[in-house]
């Protein structure tokens, strides 16, 4: 056993030598690994912070949403609907709601108008979204003046700013009453933009929901699940967003691996037949190897993993953040639920650490079965 | 000598990798404070969607369909324009909501 | 000790660039004697030392150390005799570049697992004896070619093996320091252990070290005879 440690050791003291030899190459070689790792982690934290964010924050969404199909669009919905709808047995309550878009040209943003369940402003008064008062530069008392359907200047006085803290689900949103709202959108008072319905036992969503499309052909049902599935696809690290930027680095990783299986250079096969002369079994040669490997994996796994833990969760995770505006003008400021997951890194492990160690041994392998004689006469 | 003397290569190596699995170690506790934190920032958050009802992340207003993705009609992206296969960068990495399976 | 019988070695075979390197050859290896390989290159002095040395299996015949048939041993084992009981010393040197001396000279000892300290003593003691122990923290190809080829000998005495191989030791050096590679040689004989030289330098053979000189010619052992003492019996060659 002492042995077999000692002999691991000094296996592992000749490859620190040999990483030594080409510091420059080897170097550069931790570092673009080093990178790898942490756009990947970045990619895989981000996509799990933020879908666990927003399955947390949608926890308390409407069960169900039923909207109006008109030939095929979302269409306001007559009051008479909430009421068929509430008729139904296993639903518990339904609310018309008030919810459009408004562009804003005076900051280029479209803004969400809605009108809320509850605490909603007093007429002519409302509530901005964090994000929307940063921009358009209000302040409460300061007043917020667009333009309505027919052109006219509304000026509403900013009661209150909805907390910064809640601003992945408020940047653009400006909070008002019924009255108002009908009155800058011009819908008159029997419609609704959609409905929302909670149900009276929760695993019976799915047959309300049936229930309601079978009394109201021309409607659509989203429900809360669908709303949190929504979201999981977005952030999902295998599709959506970090497919595209997974799908970059892992072909920059099979050209890293590639460029490493696809042969050792002259210098390293002498290497390994002046070790195999010297009585290095074949096994040595590839321990030796192993150790290399897994050493620069494993530190560059480590360093990458937590240089992507310090960009996603300490700097706002930057690198995603143009991707994610795309065009537009508000962008929330937002933290993300801490999402580590051991069986994550150890799955991220495997698809760096894996494949690098593999493509090292391969050809190395292949020097080391060689006849010393062989591959120093080469 | 020491056990882990780093003028030996393995020595150098065990501290190297002591060090990164430390980094490992402190990222996973900074988690579970973070955790806690987070949860109560995120009471404000939840408070609101409860309040107004709300049912999307406000995080690409480009367009109306990106806005509130769970609420967009199937073919919003077609709704412009025929050709319109897609106009704005958020619905490119976005599908429309699909139904239970 | 060793005993080669018919022993050839031929690379590439049935193809076009198909080469005999040794035929033939019966030859044996006298324990605690220095035996000379001579011949012009090309004929077949390196692919000898390295048959009889482990480093590459014989095309035919058989190889034997101590009366056991080493030509058919697993690759392991060989891999073992090599470490422990040969020591090679190349015609290029063959340090590996960018090391220390001293790393160079503990790789043989690595698989063996035994204690770093002692192996490191034991690399530091071999440099001061070939007269490199201010050199061991440089890197090898800072060497002259003096010290390479010592820093060589230290590389093959660190397992302590009892029989040298070395393959045209002062090829590439002038008289001066071909003499002190040779002194150094002797001293080693002195010692008891068992000498192969591959060489065609004349300065080799005027020393009072060559026991024994095997002619080569075109891969074949052309003669056997002593040196500086009586010429041996040929037969006794030809087990």
């Amino acid at each position: 056993m002492n042995t077999w440690i000692e002999r691991q050791r000094g296996l592992l003291d000749t490859t620190v030598a040999n990483l030594r030899r080409r510091k420059a190459r080897n170097l550069g070689l931790f570092m673009a690994y080093v990178l790898l790792v942490f756009l990947l982690a970045s990619v895989v934290l981000f996509g799990d912070g933020m879908r666990r964010e927003a399955r947390l924050l949608l926890e308390v969404a409407p069960e169900l949403v039923v909207q109006r199909l008109t030939a095929g669009r979302h269409d306001l919905m007559p009051a008479q609907w909430l009421e068929r709808i509430a008729g139904l047995r296993g639903v518990a309550a339904v609310e018309g709601r008030l919810w459009g878009y408004h562009h804003d040209a005076a900051v280029g943003a479209n803004l969400t108008l809605q009108v809320p369940k509850e605490a909603a402003p007093a007429a002519g008064r409302v509530h901005l979204g964090a994000t929307l008062a940063r921009l358009r530069g209000l302040a409460p008392g300061d007043v917020l003046s667009l333009r309505d359907h027919a052109g006219q200047p509304h000026a509403f006085v900013v009661e209150a700013l909805l907390d910064s803290r809640s601003e992945l689900v408020s940047a653009d949103l400006v909070l008002l009453c019924e009255a108002d709202f009908r009155a800058f959108f011009g819908i008159g008072a029997g419609l609704y933009t959609d409905a929302a319905l909670r149900v009276v036992n929760p695993l019976e969503t799915r047959t309300v929901a049936e229930k309601v499309l079978a009394r109201l052909p021309a409607t659509r049902v989203i429900s809360r699940e669908e709303m949190r599935r929504t979201y999981d696809a977005v952030f999902n690290w295998r599709q959506g967003l970090p497919l595209m930027v997974l799908s970059v680095l892992l072909a920059a990783f099979a050209l890293l691996a590639w460029d490493k299986a696809s042969g050792l250079s002259a210098e390293e096969r002498r290497e390994i037949g002046i070790l195999k002369a010297l009585g290095w079994d074949s096994g040595d040669v590839l321990a030796m190897k192993l150790w290399e490997g897994a050493l620069l994996s494993v530190l560059a796994f480590l360093l990458g993993y937590t240089l992507a833990w310090l960009h996603v969760y300490y700097a706002g995770a930057p690198l995603f953040e143009p991707v994610l505006k795309g065009w537009s003008v508000l962008y929330p400021r937002f933290a993300l639920a801490p999402e580590v997951d051991i069986s994550r890194i150890v799955s991220l492990a495997l698809l760096t650490v894996l494949p690098y160690v593999a493509a090292t041994l391969v050809p190395v392998w292949r020097a080391a079965t060689l006849d010393p004689d062989e591959v120093m006469r080469e | 000598m020491a056990l882990f003397s780093a003028r030996r290569g393995s020595g150098l190596a065990a501290w190297l990798l002591a060090g990164s699995l430390a980094c490992l170690l402190l990222v996973l506790v900074d988690a579970s404070r973070m955790a806690e934190e987070r949860t109560r920032e995120r009471a404000h958050g939840r408070a609101l969607v409860a309040r107004v009802g709300l049912t999307d992340l406000a995080l690409f207003n480009e367009a109306r369909y990106t806005r509130h993705l769970s609420q967009a009609d199937r073919h919003a992206a077609f709704q412009d324009h025929p050709g319109a296969l897609e106009h704005f960068p958020a619905g490119s990495l976005a599908g429309p909501a699909r139904p239970s399976p | 000790m060793i005993e080669l019988a018919g022993v050839g070695k031929t690379f590439n075979p049935g193809r076009d660039n198909e080469f005999h390197a040794v035929r033939e050859v019966s030859l044996s290896i006298e324990a605690g004697r220095v035996t000379a390989l001579r011949g012009p290159s090309g004929s077949g002095k390196t692919t000898l030392l390295g048959l009889i040395g482990g480093l590459t299996r014989p095309s035919v015949g058989r190889v034997r150390l101590h009366g056991r048939d080493i030509s058919a041993l697993p690759e392991r084992f060989l891999t073992a005799l090599r470490r422990d009981t040969f020591g090679f010393v190349f015609q290029q040197f063959q340090l590996i570049r960018d090391l220390s001396v001293l790393d160079n000279v503990m790789l043989p000892a690595v698989p063996t697992g035994r204690a770093h300290a002692d192996i490191h003593a034991r690399a530091l003691r071999l440099l001061d004896e070939v007269g490199l122990g201010q050199r061991a923290a440089a890197r090898v190809q800072w060497l002259s070619g003096g010290e390479a080829q010592r820093a060589a000998i230290a590389r093959a005495l660190i397992n302590d093996p009892s029989v040298i191989l070395a393959d045209e030791p002062t090829a590439h050096l002038d008289s001066a320091l071909s003499r002190q590679i040779l002194e150094i040689l002797a001293e080693l004989r002195r010692r008891g252990r068992t000498l192969v030289i591959a060489s065609h330098d004349p300065l080799v053979f005027e020393m009072d070290l060559v026991e024994r000189v095997v002619d080569l010619r075109d891969g074949r052992v052309l003669t056997v005879h002593g040196l500086s003492t009586v010429p041996m019996d040929k037969s006794a060659c030809r087990p």
